[in-house]
């Protein structure tokens, strides 16, 4: 049964993410070793600075993201006043980035815990109730998981039209049936426990122990893996950016710059690089971040 | 095992029949009618109101659902709201792009995967394994639109080695062709690689602590031969496995590398009908390419009940 359900997962969430199992590499030799925690820090205060940057971009001395400073593509690091240069049509490259950093932000984030919330409750349900319900609810997950989310969200473009609204429920959509099966799986590991039954010997109510007792210990696993969906979110949106099927410009997003920037790949490279290397170093840091929660994770059960 | 099949096989047409019910019910939900995605949004109502009649958007949602499934199980697609063209011919004629991209993608996938998991699984820790181990959590964070760009402009525009872009058929030069598929291909093939080797990799570092591999080297065979013959055979089952699901997977992963090397395939007319709101084209191309996934998923699972029996009891 494990196996088949590895197999099964692997499969389908696979056309927008790679799946767990390849994402963390296997071999005892890997974990064995020692890591250091520097790379760790840098990718976390990566993100704390997208974060704080975004959140205050308003505040900040930025150029506004739509005002044509005068200079197109400008190379980066050789003006004070825009040191990430700026693009075909003079915007400040350094604005744009932050900016678009709040729509890539908003989207992976927001479409994750929406996910996360809903998922984890249908989960836990499902996993502490078994019966007609847990089929029902496996059934509906097998299904969304067995097909392509690239393809659910194209389909949703169609018929709703691109927006940011669409684009997280989309999102939302496609990550949900992962973390239902993370919280039941989760939430049938901890109902077997002792003190999971010694509560329902003393009488307390199944939403108590499921409040009480089951969730507080199936938040921790499963939010460790909420990380690497965030990322694989953070991806997705941006692709549909690119498409032209997520937000539309002239809103800044990382997927709009790269697709607006790449045809003039070859004389001014910069106007791709400089959001590409925004959306990588954010992809990789909370990816990063992931594993590192779950190396420590698997640590601390051990001790 | 016929009733894991037939129960497998009942899954597969109820998801299809979710998925293609859901797109025709998100029409309804659609904020401009389908009506003015044909027009134009300056049309007169009259034009309006016999184009709904025409096409029968007035009918409640499950007389129009079921009519599309009728049609389709005469192998009927229906006709773009916009060419007027057939969706199947259509489809047929953007098929042979997708279908050769996905084999060089996964005979790439193979060709650069394999030897990458013998030789970092035989040297398990050192440079070179941290070296690629590094450089595949990179790539697994790459989107696929920009590890296409990033090899686009250093092997195409940098070094000339490939053309920028542009398809040429087969039929019309064979070399031509597989220069300019090769750099798609790659990208479409590049996570790949990295799934395999990591499998493959671990895969091997196990099978390599065996006791026939001690056997067979002390009796001298050389590393090479023992790599081939005694270790890559028995440790290539969940590559089998992981190679059927990734046929799957590419289908999906072609769509965006379409759009960035602009190549006339499936993926690309997915997303032109996205962006020109022909939605019966959306519905046939969603239904074909769930369809070819959801086989293919279907065939991976049978395959693997087929080896390992214990999978069947669920």
């Amino acid at each position: 049964m494990m196996s088949r359900d590895l197999n099964s997962t692997a499969g389908a969430t696979a056309p927008i993410a790679m799946d767990d199992a390849i994402a963390a590499p296997a071999g005892s030799a890997r974990s064995a070793r020692r890591r250091s925690n520097i790379p760790v820090a840098i990718a976390a205060l990566w993100l704390l600075l997208l974060i704080v940057t975004s959140a205050f971009a308003a505040w900040l001395p930025l150029t506004d993201p739509a005002d044509d400073t005068g200079h197109t593509h400008l190379t980066p690091f050789t003006s004070w006043s825009e040191p990430l240069g700026t693009d075909q049509l003079g915007r400040s490259q350094l604005s744009r980035v932050v900016y678009g950093a709040r729509i890539s932000l908003a989207a992976g984030v927001l479409s994750a815990a929406i996910a996360f919330v809903v998922g984890m409750a249908i989960g836990l349900v499902a996993g502490y109730r078994r019966g007609l319900f847990d089929d029902l609810v496996g059934l509906i997950t097998d299904a969304l998981l067995s097909f392509p989310g690239l393809v659910v969200l194209l389909a949703l473009a169609a018929t709703m039209g691109p927006s940011l609204r669409v684009v997280v429920v989309g999102l939302s959509i496609v990550s949900l049936p992962t973390f239902i099966r993370l919280s039941r799986a989760n939430t049938l590991r901890v109902s077997t426990t002792d003190f999971v039954t010694a509560a329902r010997a003393t009488g307390a109510s199944t939403p108590r122990i499921l409040s009480r007792e089951v969730l507080p210990n199936i938040v921790g696993p499963v939010s460790t893996y909420g990380v690497v969906i965030v990322a694989v979110l953070i991806v997705a949106e941006s692709s549909l950016s690119y498409l032209g099927l997520g937000v539309r410009p002239p809103t800044p997003t990382w997927g709009v710059m790269i697709s607006e920037g790449q045809s003039q790949l070859a004389a001014h490279p910069w106007s791709v690089a400089v959001p590409g290397l925004a959306l990588f170093s954010t992809v990789y840091s909370l990816n990063m971040i992931g594993e590192w929660l779950r190396r420590r994770d698997g640590l601390s059960n051990r001790i | 095992m016929t009733r894991f099949v037939a129960g497998r096989l009942g899954r597969l047409v109820f998801v299809l029949l979710l998925v293609t019910f859901a797109t025709t019910w998100f029409l309804d939900l659609t904020p401009s009618s389908p009506a003015i995605a044909i027009a134009g949004p300056d049309a007169q109502p009259e034009i309006l109101e016999a184009i709904n009649e025409q096409y029968g958007f007035n009918d409640p949602l499950v007389t129009r659902y079921g009519r599309w499934i009728n049609d389709v199980t005469h192998g009927d697609l229906g006709r773009s709201y916009l060419t007027r063209q057939p969706v199947t011919e259509s489809l047929v004629a953007r098929l042979p792009v997708t279908i050769e991209l996905t084999l060089l993608a996964t005979v790439l996938a193979l060709v650069l995967s394999v030897p990458a998991a013998m030789i970092t699984a035989y040297r398990s820790g050192s440079r070179i394994d941290r070296g690629t181990d590094v450089f595949t959590s990179i790539v697994l964070c790459m989107p696929s639109f920009l590890t296409a760009l990033l090899l686009i402009y250093v092997f195409a525009i940098k070094l000339h080695w490939f053309p920028i872009q542009g398809w040429v058929p087969i039929s019309r030069s064979l070399t031509d062709n597989l220069r300019g598929a090769f750099l798609p291909a790659l990208t479409v093939a590049m996570t790949e690689i990295v799934a395999f080797q990591r499998v493959l990799r671990a895969d091997l570092i196990q099978t390599l602590q065996q006791d026939y591999i001690a056997m067979a080297r002390s009796k001298g065979i050389s590393t090479s031969r023992i790599m081939v013959r005694h270790a890559l055979r028995p440790s290539s089952l969940s590559l089998i496995t992981l190679g059927g699901i990734s046929v799957a997977r590419l289908l999906a992963g072609t769509i965006v590398v379409e759009i960035v090397f602009t190549l006339p395939g499936v993926g690309r007319l997915l997303v032109n009908a996205v962006l020109n709101k022909d939605l019966i084209m959306v519905q046939g191309l969603v239904l074909f390419i769930a369809g070819v996934y959801l086989v293919v998923n279907l065939l991976v699972d049978i395959l693997y009940a087929a080896v390992d029996p214990r999978v069947r009891v669920r």
